[in-house]
């Protein structure tokens, strides 16, 4: 993977540079030794390492302001950073870079349960803000399965979906507004308590924006009364085709369930060894869950019961406890351990419509064979949100160049049959090169034009998201 | 003007040398107004793609509504965002498009609930101002690659480009409709049961006040969708939840229902009035704080009271720099739907946001001739 090559010149003013952060920045928040900075070397894309020139970790707007603007004077990059759980080298330093975290900024600001929201600071963890407001039975919905760790800056840039979208959205569904700060140092809000930010929707734009526009210091975000209850039920075919076609159907008897959730042979396989969850041996295994009080669910159930009869499942299961519930869940939920334990993986995310599910999952078994790397699928199938996993062993030569080279062939199958790079993690570095098969040179333009306008020098992670032949001119200008 | 093509539309930008006034159905002149050359998008018509299975809809920028909603309406399907219908209210003709709804963002009372446009918006293609031709998006329901130029189209009126194609997320049209009423509420305890249905469970996809129902006494609704057993099972449970505030009635049938909150979208009960419409967008229990600082404006309420539509009658003495200046005390916009637009109709900007939203036109629209001015805001507050 190419990185910008670091600038001498600005590493050699790193005294300089330190000397100024520590002055509008507490001393422990400046980091700056090389024993040190290792700690943000990388983010969850662990292939691809390099340790920042010096990483800050303010606490408050005002000081990520006076370091922004610091850098900025000085010409220094700068990667914001939330927990580094991107899983596309979305936080990956360049070796003359600052690198912001935003760690220290996690207050609750306001809960509001009359106008449903709370304001957070950014570098909040995603389930804590679950956390803040369960006490009266409030949630915040998107739900990215790295939640425990990831922050609210890392999702907003990301625009961070999960497993319970297709009925709740994700991140840029459930943001009302934002505190953020440009580059330059200035600071501006967006939205707020109200709906739909008035003039441009700069709201939607900034949600997704890899950290390139500005550093988002505090947020307003959607809350929503918990449902009275939510069941799922596991239901097994002897056919992608037919577990496809079944997804469709539920879909279009207008029974909307808050998770549609696939997973094929190899990945039922792998979960069963390692979790030993019970889940039948098939070929396709779909867990639908439903909400709503306990006669709401009866109903939905057993509409897509009813549905699911007609395709002649090989398996129908309903929970009839939160213990099987549990029990449904179990495997879905260890799937990606289970891939850990048995190798390396790479997770690539590619969305496609729903409609093209089997032919795409027949396409990936070929390549699979052709590359000579087992790939098991799990997914978010009622929002054609793919994972596959593919398999690969990292201490042999040669294996992630051609996990890398496997997962591109998958990326750009998703691209060819109406689908997208990346449905929830993020362009990064990882998919960078890619941009081109989905986008046409005037489409990446447009999309730099609004980064020439947020940040003119292209300092703010500026070797993500585009191809760097495209961005050239922009960096180096 | 009326292209036949995406093409044709791109070669009359690019060939443009003087402002241009983007029209879909012409049916919502919002906006301040543009003198340019009318530049009609109506030909460009046709659904492309229509997937009931995948929830997705993709049409040409000049397709009726209507005939998207005929099609969605024919596999149990609709727009979950409920787009307003401008022409009651602004006394327009025409034919709205999919297009202009997606270029003013337009949303019904649902969007408290289930989201904006802007939020159900897959994708989109657009010629920019200087003849390009763009996509952004796609037709598929999660996409983060690279930036969400589709959001940022909804609500730009035209002003960064000209829709030629938009993806749509639908769903499924619920089985039954029903709504709770209950008449007699002032204003702050009608904002304080609604907020209080919508912060429950029942999954309220509607929460509106007025001031005067139709036997004139005001009128608090609150609208309940899904199947049948499930709408009943919730109205009950939000009655007793509501009990405090006096007893509601249940209306259980659905074209009732329907037909009481098309009323509220479209603005019914400003429509064939006189006087200056405008639409405040606030948080909730600001709502009657900010109608009580404009004594003599007439006003309902729609979003659970995040949404005000203010009548200001002429003689009543409200201004543009009273209504904005009530709004901005607490936080929030207004914007002038109807009447006069000498003093700007849409909201101030901070600096840095007018800076931004300036920069972004100069690169989308360098010559300046997408709708220029429309989106011009009043002075400051």
């Amino acid at each position: 993977m190419e990185m910008p090559i670091p600038r001498p010149e600005i590493m050699a003013r790193k005294a300089e540079l330190v000397e100024r952060l520590c002055e509008v920045l507490p001393k422990d928040a400046v980091i700056s030794d090389p024993a040190e900075t290792r700690a943000y070397e990388c983010d969850a894309l662990t292939a691809y390492k390099c340790a920042p020139l010096v990483a800050i970790l303010p606490g408050s707007t005002k000081e990520v302001s006076e370091a922004l603007r610091i850098c900025h004077e000085m010409g220094v990059p700068v990667v914001p950073r939330g927990s580094g759980t991107s899983l596309a080298g979305g936080a990956l330093p360049t070796a003359d870079c600052v690198i912001l975290g935003v760690a220290r900024l996690n207050a609750v600001l306001e809960t509001d349960y009359d106008n449903r929201f709370i304001r957070v600071q950014t570098g909040r963890t995603n389930l804590s803000v679950t956390g803040a407001v369960e006490e009266y039975g409030f949630f915040y919905a998107p739900d990215p399965s790295s939640q425990l760790a990831c922050a609210i800056a890392g999702n907003i840039a990301m625009n961070s979906g999960g497993a319970h979208c297709l009925k709740y959205g994700v991140t840029t569904n459930n943001l009302m507004g934002v505190t953020m700060v440009l580059m330059d140092g200035t600071v501006l809000e967006l939205g707020g308590a109200h709906l739909d930010a008035e003039g441009l929707d700069l709201l939607g734009i900034v949600c997704g924006s890899e950290g390139q526009l500005g550093v988002v210091t505090e947020a307003t975000l959607r809350i929503l009364r918990k449902p009275e209850g939510a069941r799922p039920v596991l239901i097994g075919f002897d056919s992608n085709e037919v577990a496809g076609a079944c997804v469709s159907d539920i879909i279009k008897a207008g029974v909307l369930p808050v998770a549609i959730e696939f997973m094929d042979r190899p990945c039922i396989e792998a979960t069963e060894d390692f979790a030993k969850a019970g889940y039948p041996m098939c070929e396709a295994l779909l867990i639908v869950e439903v909400e709503g009080s306990d006669a709401e669910i009866d109903e939905q159930l057993g509409l897509i019961e009813g549905i699911a009869r007609r395709h002649n499942p090989v398996e129908f299961r309903q929970s009839r406890s939160p213990e099987e519930s549990a029990a449904i869940w179990l495997g879905r939920k260890s799937a990606f351990g289970a891939m850990g334990q048995i190798n390396d993986y790479m997770c690539l995310d590619g969305t496609i419509p729903v409609s093209q599910l089997p032919h795409v999952l027949k396409r990936i078994g070929e390549l699979s064979k052709q590359f000579g790397l087992d790939v098991a699928n799990v997914f978010h199938a009622g929002d054609g949100n793919m994972h596959p996993l593919i398999l690969f062993d990292a201490n042999k030569p040669g294996d992630l160049e051609l996990c890398e080279d496997l997962g591109s062939e998958i990326l750009k199958l998703c691209v060819e049959v109406g689908g997208c790079l990346t449905g929830e993690h993020g362009v990064g570095i990882e998919k960078r090169d890619l941009m081109t098969h989905q986008y046409a040179p005037e489409d990446l333009e447009a999309q730099m034009a609004i980064k020439d306008v947020f940040d003119p020098k292209w300092l703010l992670n500026p070797a993500k998201v585009f191809p760097l032949a495209s961005s050239d001119a922009r960096r180096v200008a | 003007m009326t292209p036949n093509t995406e093409a044709e539309l791109a070669e009359i930008i690019r060939g443009a040398e003087a402002p241009l006034r983007i029209e879909g159905g012409g049916t919502r002149p919002l906006g301040a107004p543009s003198n340019g050359a009318r530049l009609c998008t109506a030909a460009l018509r046709g659904i492309t793609l229509y997937e009931p299975g995948a929830l997705t809809l993709v049409a040409q920028a000049g397709t009726p509504l209507a005939e998207i909603e005929t099609a969605l309406a024919a596999e149990g399907q609709r727009l979950a965002f409920e787009p307003m219908d401008h022409r009651g209210l602004l006394g327009t003709t025409g034919t709205p498009t999919i297009g202009g709804v997606v270029a003013a963002n337009v949303s019904g009372p649902r969007r408290i609930q289930a989201g904006a446009c802007r939020d159900f918006l897959l994708g989109v293609r657009f010629v920019d101002g200087r003849g390009q031709i763009v996509k952004n998006g796609g037709r598929v329901m999660k996409n983060v690659t690279g930036y969400d130029l589709v959001k940022l189209m909804a609500g730009s009126y035209g002003t960064l480009g000209v829709l030629t194609e938009v993806a749509l997320k639908v769903l499924p049209r619920p089985r039954s409709m029903g709504m709770l009423r209950i008449e007699g509420l002032s204003d702050a305890s009608a904002v304080t049961a609604l907020c209080r249905a919508l912060a429950s469970p029942y999954e309220v996809t509607g929460a509106a006040h007025l001031q005067a129902g139709p036997t004139g006494a005001p009128v608090t609704m609150v609208r309940l969708e899904g199947f049948e057993n499930s709408v009943a099972y919730r109205a009950e449970a939000l009655m007793r939840l509501l009990a405090e505030f006096g007893t509601w009635t249940f209306e259980a049938d659905t074209d009732k229902t329907d037909a009481a909150w098309a009323h509220i979208r479209d603005v019914g009960p400003f429509q064939e009035r006189a006087g200056d419409v405008w639409r405040l967008s606030v948080k909730p229990t600001d709502a009657p704080g900010v109608v009580a600082d404009l004594p003599g404006a007439e006003a309902f309420y729609d979003w659970g009271g995040g949404l005000i539509w203010v009548l200001a009658a002429q003689g009543s003495g409200l201004n543009a720099a009273r209504i904005r200046s009530a709004v901005a005390a607490r936080g929030g916009h207004a914007t002038l739907i109807r009447g006069d637009r000498s003093q700007g109709v849409f909201h101030p900007l901070s600096a840095p946001v007018a800076a931004l939203q300036a920069g972004l036109r100069q690169k989308f629209d360098p010559r300046q001739i997408l709708n220029p001015g429309l989106m011009a805001t009043g002075a400051a507050v």
